[in-house]
């Protein structure tokens, strides 16, 4: 286990403070996030580290891998989570640059959420399509706290109950995406007999999802078990490089995104998924994925939340596509 | 300023994507449309496709009155064509063990007080509670997506509905 103490600096010339996490230590400037640990170093832009900065802290590390591109990146073991460099890429590893840290969930979390709120300048959303944000780059001009400590939506029966997660509507803030304009908003009818209007329920789950101000975050709308549909509104790419450490299936609701599909170890091409109204694909346990959605669109993600899956699949006890024919 | 077009599919008008291969099997991804399973199913025929483990989301083609069902936990139906009536009855008693998974058909009309109805269109997600017997009644076929749990009425046809 690493040494999760994070140490935080003073201002650079910049106004950026530096973190740092155990080896890891992380810098910024005015284009790029620099990231550095006992033998090497990494440069992003830094608008597509605070994206994925932005995903890995609102998921609190998600399923599996989290690439915040080819080198950089966290694995989540749920209680713990791998830092890396190098670690999925077959370069790095071949000639064992690659590096690796395990810290306690609870420390790495702190440290990126100061970051992310350090880093993001106001008038930058991380989370917003590029059309609807800001620049991420110059040096430190105020803050946007609001947008980067956003709460991911996490129903635990069905959004719209009266004891669970609320619907969205103007009056909450939410109002129609611009790509969305023609969603109808028009609500299901719904006629409860006395006593059972916490049961009788339904909800316009598109119009939902037609005011999601946020892009590539699953949030759970309704549970059966461990069976968790996380729609999320996407739009131009995925910014982090999911690595999976199970089989998550995508339905497409709307529109259109093409996902990059490699090797889970290596980041080798293995397919290119072209998914379109309607269509639905699973995404095996030993990939990594990116998305592209040329317009806003809605994607229904759903997870198998049962937590034994990632141990039974690093075993091979469970094979990583999920059915054979 | 630019104007949208969302597009949605329906039973009638639906465009598919597919899996390119390049180092791979195209039969891993499993890759299907639910409008071109409904399409092609029976009424109230629950065709899986998708499933993880135990768990399953459910093409179904809605036409005309279903059976009622029932289960020992929540489903959630998401209608993705048509306008369904969705019936619910509070059932008198447990008709299925608290340990049997999936939907379970009700022979003819279940006894207990009347819950309400749900009319919904396109886009509407629905609960089917737990403890509840529901039907289905569409004017005109449609399509429903069902996240629920594999059980005796789930079909599995895998090798008809995906690309291979």
């Amino acid at each position: 286990m690493g040494d999760g103490k994070a140490q935080h600096s003073t201002p650079n010339r910049h106004g950026y403070h530096a973190f740092q996490i155990g080896g890891f230590k992380f810098e910024r400037d005015e284009y790029f996030a620099h990231i550095s640990w006992p033998g090497g170093n990494h440069i992003m832009p830094v608008d597509k580290f605070l994206k994925a900065l932005m995903r890995d802290v609102a998921w609190n590390f998600f399923y599996g891998v989290v690439n915040f591109d080819e080198v950089f990146g966290t694995t989540n073991h749920y209680g713990t989570v791998d830092v890396f460099a190098g670690l999925y890429n077959g370069g790095y590893r071949a000639r064992n640059k690659h590096r690796m840290e395990t810290f306690r969930s609870d420390e790495v979390r702190p440290v990126f959420e100061a970051m992310l709120d350090d880093w993001t300048i106001e008038g930058f959303d991380p989370f917003a399509a590029p059309e609807e944000t800001g620049t991420a780059f110059g040096p430190k001009r105020g803050n946007n706290h609001a947008a980067v400590t956003r709460k991911r939506v996490v129903a635990r029966r069905m959004v719209g109950l009266n004891d669970d997660t609320p619907l969205r509507g103007d009056e909450s803030g939410f109002r129609v995406n611009r790509h969305f304009a023609d969603v109808d908003q028009t609500e299901p009818e719904v006629h409860a007999e006395p006593g059972f209007e916490n049961e009788v329920h339904a909800f316009n789950f598109f119009a939902y999802l037609s005011r999601s101000d946020v892009t590539w975050n699953p949030s759970i709308t309704s549970v059966v078990k461990d069976s968790l549909v996380c729609p999320t509104t996407e739009e131009f790419v995925l910014p982090i490089i999911h690595g999976n450490d199970r089989v998550e299936w995508f339905v497409q609701l709307s529109d259109e995104i093409h996902w990059d599909v490699t090797d889970r170890e290596t980041g080798a091409p293995r397919a290119r998924v072209v998914m379109k109204a309607g269509d639905v694909a699973a995404m095996p346990a030993d990939i990594r994925h990116q998305g592209f959605s040329p317009k806003r669109s809605m994607l229904l993600v759903w997870e198998n939340a049962d937590s034994e899956l990632p141990e039974l699949y690093a075993k091979k006890k469970l094979k990583p596509n999920p059915v054979d024919f | 300023m630019a104007t949208y077009q969302t597009r949605f599919g329906s039973l009638q008008n639906f465009e598919k994507g597919g899996v390119e291969v390049i180092n791979d099997d195209a039969r891993n991804y499993a890759f299907s449309n639910l409008y071109e399973v409904a399409a092609a199913a029976e009424p109230y025929e629950k065709v899986a496709v998708g499933k993880n483990l135990k768990y399953v989301l459910e093409a179904i083609r809605a036409e005309g009155t279903s059976p009622w069902y029932t289960t020992s936990h929540d489903e959630a139906a998401i209608v993705m064509d048509g306008e369904i009536e969705i019936r619910l009855v509070k059932l008198e008693g447990k008709l299925v063990a608290e340990d049997h998974e999936g939907t379970t058909m009700l022979e003819g009309t279940p006894k207990g007080p009347k819950m309400g109805y749900i009319v919904a269109r396109r886009g509407h997600m629905a609960l089917l509670p737990k403890g509840a017997a529901y039907q289905f009644h569409a004017a005109k076929p449609g399509v429903i997506l069902l996240q629920t749990i594999r059980g005796d009425l789930t079909v599995e046809r895998w090798k008809d509905i995906c690309q291979k």
